[in-house]
């Protein structure tokens, strides 16, 4: 289960990372997330018993890293973290797909054997990629990238006010969970019953706090439209930025690298 | 300048669910005062406050801020002019940073950009909180999130500061550096507060109020001097007016 | 029940995205249209609160194990079904993006799934209904409780169907069904009892929310209509195009298809339990019959995945060792390079 405080304390660390100064924090955030969103859509593009030719994009992630100087294993751990989901779903491969695709020596390795992990590796590429775009970018802004983007203000805007609200509301929920669990020996109390008025409650609190943001948006002359500083610059290196990624994807996505790679090295070819 | 007076006359509000939260209150207060409103929880202060700039309608009564009179046409002048800073910053507070947040009047009053750039930057001077800029609200500390609560309202300009509870749930230097902010800005300015030091540092007058009616209206010390006035509103003199427990002076 | 990246293809993905972004404009431009600014914050801090209450567990009685509200239908209550489908979707967005539920393909999956039938079928076909026009305790109990299970069987059924369409699991169609519907019978009761205790908790306590909820809006037909038809068109357009590009591609639709069903080992026992498959089974038969050993034509194109599987399963162990080293070493040069780029950036 995942705990509350621990989720808050995760989404305070990931906003801090986006406060970084790098070269690759301060890019356009339109260009980051077009580069991922081209990532993501040559990662899942491949075919189901695909495993080798996916590894090379694991270059990206690792640069980004890199040059936006993230904790390479707090990233991995949040990876990590995502694999064992990844697996339940895949687990199921081995046992329906059982034809032999590659023989290793003594070891047959079936084909759902090895979608299966693929699905692995594509996981933690895509989750990689998001939380990356995350931590480089931040959420507000990507929010706006997303806005010039061409995606409608109002749903833009409901993001913003959600992200904001987040770091209150997990909070007022951590402590009235924390009540119930003080107050509640063993499982009693933790049940349907006290859960719907503890919602309840929550519930009502975040109505009354809607009414006073309102007014509070109304006190400086809210009437409806949302202004936001206009300051992207989507220049030269944006764009160097977008069509170098983008053009590396795709031929690696065309050009199987590590076979290649290992034609060259062990000399073993067809 | 008649900007700066705030005139509250025979106000009554009945809440839809019936309560009636004020019962027939005026006052009439001035250019440059510093006024504290007092009284205990559910007094009526916070729907008082509410008043001023319009956000409740009273339910019979006048209001008049400086030259206008309280009225739909009157509004958007009236909360130009009337700078409210909630109990909560975290209402206050909805930007996704301090800089958004102070500019958000600015911007929808309609300036220009680097007209609103400038009166951020003042703003947020002025509190000291300059260095904040570009933090997000949810990484400040009560303090700072007070200060930048009013800077959202300074950057306004208004001529009338209306804050509720400011020092509610500050540690002792924070609202120490809070008053000592207060007590620089030459605005007229109107405080609800249960911290009566902070009360008799800053107000010179003082309104107390008592399940909705104004139950004493004068200089703050002459106020406060009276126990039998404090004690029949469920209020107590401020520490600093009592006496010393250890030498009983 | 959050469909993830690792089971979609980019067809399906792609489709179920367009389908989402065209709901999400729809409901922007409408809720923009009701001229409520007081829902802006309202809606934002609503999606906090769903946010919030879906890490707050309660214990399911006699079973031991805990669950926690899904809050689709309790939105469409409180706010209507444009604004709360944008607080649904908004809600999996971030969640997507930071504990990457299910994950970035999948988002449009999701936000259909858990956004759409609870606002836009549960609530405005079956709450709306059953609740009639002046709702007693009673209806409005049985009401909820019965919008909440429609809900929560249209949502995995959409995940059974995105899966089986996308063919990356191996899972077959009824295997899947059978495992997802039930238990979400079981979540679905779950999810209404908690709906009703937190709707007539708020009914008590502020009546006025409720009713102002229950007034306004009255939810016309036809522009919902134009929703479904746009979605219709979007979808066909959009799956139309992408598999016209992936049936040249043997991993794509059709090939996926033709596997899960043309399996005849799974075929015989399923149809003798779910006849209602029969109709896809028969379907299947039209396909060719595609194998494993024998997989479609195409091998000319480099890189493509079939011809590659194919190599892969006869090629000898000498050109698998290659493909192994290779990768290995891909690998380490990735990491290297970015190991170096950290470090260079240090020093700077
Ligand atoms: N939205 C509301 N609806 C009904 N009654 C309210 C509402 N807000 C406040 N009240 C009632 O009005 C009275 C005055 O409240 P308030 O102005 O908040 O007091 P104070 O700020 O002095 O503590 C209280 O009795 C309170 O319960
Ligand atoms: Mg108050």
């Amino acid at each position: 289960m995942l705990s509350i405080d621990g989720v808050l304390l995760d989404f305070k660390r990931l906003d801090s990372l986006a406060t970084g100064d790098s070269a690759i924090h301060r890019l356009d955030p339109r260009a980051k997330v077009l580069v991922t969103l081209v990532f993501i859509v040559t990662v899942v593009s491949f075919g189901r018993y695909e495993l080798t030719a996916m590894v090379p994009f694991f270059i990206f992630p690792a640069v980004i890293i890199g040059l936006g100087n993230l904790p390479a294993g707090y990233i991995a751990r949040k990876v990590a973290l995502l694999c064992p989901f990844a697996l339940i779903v895949a687990i199921f491969n081995p046992v329906f797909d059982r034809e032999v695709l590659v023989q290793l020596g003594p070891l047959a390795v079936t084909g759902g054997w090895i979608s299966c992990a693929s699905i692995v590796v594509r996981a933690a590429l895509t989750v990689g990629a998001a939380i990356i775009l995350l931590a480089v970018t931040g959420f507000p802004a990507i929010c706006r990238a997303l806005e010039r983007l061409g995606m409608p203000q109002a749903f833009a805007v409901q993001l913003l006010f959600l992200y904001r609200y987040i770091f209150v509301l997990t909070e007022e929920g951590g402590r009235v969970s924390r009540a119930r669990a003080l107050r509640s020996y063993g499982n009693r109390g933790l049940g349907m019953k006290a859960y719907g008025s503890l919602l309840g409650n929550l519930l009502l609190r975040t109505w009354l706090r809607a009414e006073r943001i309102h007014m509070a948006m109304l006190a400086r002359g809210f009437t409806g439209e949302f202004h936001t500083r206009r300051e992207f610059r989507f220049g030269g290196r944006e764009l160097v930025y977008f069509l170098g990624w983008s053009a590396l994807f795709i031929t690696l996505r065309l050009q199987n690298a590590p076979r290649l790679l290992g034609a060259l090295v062990t000399g073993i070819s067809r | 300048m008649s900007h700066h007076i705030v005139e509250v006359k025979n106000l009554r509000h009945v809440y839809p669910d019936g309560t009636p939260a004020l019962r027939d209150i005026s006052f009439r207060i001035t250019h440059g005062e510093s006024v504290a409103i007092i009284g205990a929880n559910g007094a009526g202060k916070s729907t008082l406050l509410l008043h001023l700039n319009g956000y409740l309608a009273p339910t019979s009564g006048e209001i008049r801020i400086g030259d206008f009179p309280m009225s739909k046409a009157t509004l958007p002048d009236i909360r130009r002019t009337v700078g409210m800073v909630f109990q909560d910053p975290d209402d206050q507070l909805f930007m996704p940073t301090v800089y958004d947040d102070v500019a958000f009047g600015p911007m929808n009053l309609g300036m220009p950009g680097p007209d609103v750039e400038a009166r951020v930057r003042d703003a947020l001077q002025r509190v000291g909180a300059g260095h904040l800029q570009e933090k997000a609200p949810y990484h400040l500390s009560g303090g700072e999130k007070k200060r930048v609560a009013i800077a959202t309202v300074l950057s306004m300009s208004p001529d009338i500061l209306v804050m509720d509870e400011p020092t509610n749930g500050l540690d002792p230097f924070a609202r120490r550096q809070l008053m000592g902010l207060l007590k620089d800005f030459h605005h007229t300015k109107i405080f609800t507060s249960h911290d009566l030091d902070m009360v008799l540092e800053l107000c010179e007058r003082t309104i107390i109020l008592n399940e909705g009616a104004v139950k004493a209206d004068g200089p703050t010390r002459e106020i406060f001097r009276d126990e039998a006035l404090l004690a029949g509103c469920r209020l107590e003199k401020p520490l600093s007016m009592q006496g010393c427990p250890v030498c009983g002076k | 029940m959050h469909m993830a990246d690792a089971l979609l293809s980019p067809a399906v993905g792609g489709t179920m995205w367009a389908a989402s972004a065209g709901t999400i404009a729809y409901c922007s431009a409408k809720v923009r249209s009701e001229l409520d600014d007081r829902k802006v914050p309202l809606m934002g801090v609503l999606g906090a609160f769903l946010f919030a209450a879906q890490m707050i567990n309660f214990t399911i009685p006699a079973t031991g194990s805990s669950g926690h509200l899904g809050g689709g239908l309790l939105l469409a209550i409180l706010l209507g079904p444009h604004a709360a489908f944008l607080t649904i979707a908004s809600v999996l967005v971030v969640q997507a993006l930071f504990f990457a539920d299910g994950g970035l393909l999948a988002l449009g999956c999701n936000i259909f799934n858990m956004g759409f039938f609870p606002a836009f079928v549960a609530y405005p076909f079956v709450y709306k209904k059953l609740l009639g026009n002046n709702p007693s305790r009673m209806r409005l109990t049985t009401a909820t409780l019965i919008a909440a299970v429609v809900g929560l069987q249209l949502g995995p059924f959409g995940v059974v169907l995105e899966t089986f369409f996308s063919g990356i699991s191996a899972l077959p169609f009824a295997t899947f069904a059978i495992l997802m519907q039930p238990i979400h019978l079981a979540i679905g009761i779950v999810e209404g009892v908690v709906t009703v205790a937190v709707v007539s908790f708020v009914y008590k306590a502020r009546p006025e929310i409720l009713q102002g909820a229950l007034a306004a809006r009255p939810i016309d037909n036809h522009p919902l209509r134009n929703v479904l038809l746009a979605f219709l068109a979007v979808a066909i357009l959009t799956g139309g195009g992408i598999s016209l590009f992936a049936s040249k591609n043997p991993d794509g639709l059709e090939w996926a298809i033709a596997k899960v069903t043309g399996n005849e080992e799974l075929a015989g026992p399923r149809q003798g339990v779910h006849g209602a498959l029969a109709a896809i089974q028969e379907k299947s038969a039209f396909l060719p019959d595609y194998s494993f050993k024998k997989p479609a034509e195409p091998k000319d194109r480099v890189g493509d995945p079939a011809p590659e599987k194919k190599n892969e399963a006869e090629d000898d162990l000498g050109t698998s060792m290659a493909g192994i080293v290779g990768t290995l070493l891909t690998l380490a040069l990735a990491f290297i390079s970015g190991f170096i780029l950290k470090k260079r950036n240090k020093a700077v």
